[in-house]
């Protein structure tokens, strides 16, 4: 196990990764955080849902927007059968709710 | 199978459909509100818990032969009363065992999986990809202070968490983590917490744990991305003439000088006094609004009169008035 454990009286205290601005992910790391084949990236990129940094696949790297876009896109296939220009759709529009939701809070 | 006391699930009910729905009412209703609460798109705190019943009941209603031997408990039952299936229930009906058609994940409920089996991690797994060895992850979301995200701190969560064993069985149960929530943290960030999601399939690894990061409303601080955000009301002398005023910060009480002039929306910095990380600094934003005394008095009145003499102010020139 690559996280810090150690043991408490009733829990086992746990520290993960902080998945934030400074995350960067390569192709691999995506394909193997989210379970999914390179082939499905590619799509997604070329979608426009993720632009990942760097000139060659081998030097890409996505930030930790792009690894929840992933993940989000899964689940509405899987979950809404969505296909992929609806996905994009959805999320484009799921993060400016978030955005609107943020300025909304801080009025 | 144990034998215990379960709950009649009234799946009629969960997709808000009539008895005697056509399969494509059924279809319908279960779409609508699959869309309506999808944990990606639901705000609604409940909103996992209801759509994996909404897929639960799909599962049954969905297929002929499932909807056909559930109607045969009768419509008497309410949802959440105690239910035992009477004897050779299922008689004549061949789905036992057949395992699942699709539709959401497991962790189904008690009642399903007495009458219509489990699922398993053996059969039934058509519709997980194949090329996906390890377990599934999860994703769950905690709640935090404004003052938990400035300072990190220890959260407890409490997940239900399936658990294999020696004969293949799936039983699920709840398990706490306390999870180190490092300082700094800003909204809607992930916490990926390796292998703590669900168990792997034929002794490959466990899924990850993805917990989201939501900070509660506070009536003090406000938090937007990695700034705090505070509403100082100050008199309008202060304002006018300068003062050094105590302030809250997350990281406790500050001095800060009001320049002389200040006008009520005018903001102030605190450089570092926000949700700042090791590379990421966040400040505190001090928002001024300017407090009228209210003039009580005779002599109070006086000095109110007296100040629009001495200083004749036309706070509507922008307006062209």
């Amino acid at each position: 196990m690559t996280w810090d454990c150690k043991m408490t009286d009733t829990f086992t205290q746990i520290t993960g990764t902080v998945l934030d601005e400074n995350t960067r992910c390569s192709f691999g790391d995506l394909c193997r955080f989210c379970g999914v084949p390179a082939e499905l990236i590619l799509e997604m990129i070329d979608e426009g849902l993720l632009n990942p940094q760097g000139t060659a696949p081998g030097e890409w790297h996505f930030t930790a927007i792009e690894i929840k876009r992933v993940q989000t896109t899964i689940r509405l296939q899987r979950d809404l059968r969505v296909n992929l220009p609806g996905c994009a759709l959805a999320l484009q529009l799921l993060e400016e709710l978030e955005e609107l939701r943020r300025l909304h809070r801080i009025r | 199978m144990l034998k215990k006391k379960m709950e009649y699930r009234d799946y009629y009910d969960i997709l808000g459909v009539d008895r005697n729905a056509t399969q494509d009412a059924i279809k319908q209703a279960y779409r609508r509100l699959a869309r309506k609460y999808h944990p990606d798109v639901s705000k609604e705190a409940d909103a996992d818990k209801k759509f994996k019943d909404l897929g639960e009941a799909y599962e049954v209603l969905k297929d002929p032969e499932k909807r056909a031997a559930y109607d045969k408990f009768g419509s008497n039952w309410q949802n959440g009363q105690d239910f035992e299936p009477p004897p050779n229930w299922d008689a004549g009906f061949e789905f036992r065992g057949a395992g699942y058609t699709g539709g959401p994940d497991g962790d189904y409920s008690d009642f399903f999986e007495t009458l219509f089996g489990r699922s398993g991690y053996t059969g039934g797994g058509t519709r997980r990809s194949t090329y996906r060895m390890k377990g599934e992850d999860q994703h769950a979301k905690i709640v935090i202070r404004p003052a938990d995200a400035y300072n990190g701190s220890r959260q407890t969560i409490t997940l239900s968490r399936a658990t294999i064993d020696d004969q293949g069985r799936v039983t699920t149960t709840p398990h706490s983590l306390q999870v180190t929530i490092p300082k700094g943290i800003t909204e809607g960030q992930r916490i990926r917490l390796e292998g703590q999601g669900m168990p792997g399939m034929g002794g490959a690894p466990a899924g990850d744990l993805f917990l989201e990061i939501a900070i509660a409303d506070d009536p003090v601080f406000k938090v937007n991305k990695r700034d705090i955000i505070l509403e100082l009301p100050i008199t309008p002398w202060e304002a006018a003439l300068g003062a050094t005023i105590t302030v809250p910060t997350l990281g406790g009480k500050v001095q800060l000088k009001i320049p002389a002039g200040s006008q009520g929306g005018n903001k102030l910095r605190l450089k570092g006094r926000g949700l700042s990380t090791a590379k990421k600094q966040g400040d505190q934003i001090v928002n001024l609004r300017i407090v009228v005394p209210e003039a009580k008095t005779t002599e109070q009145k006086e000095l109110y009169k007296k100040m629009a003499e001495i200083m004749p102010t036309n706070p509507r020139n922008d307006l062209g008035l």
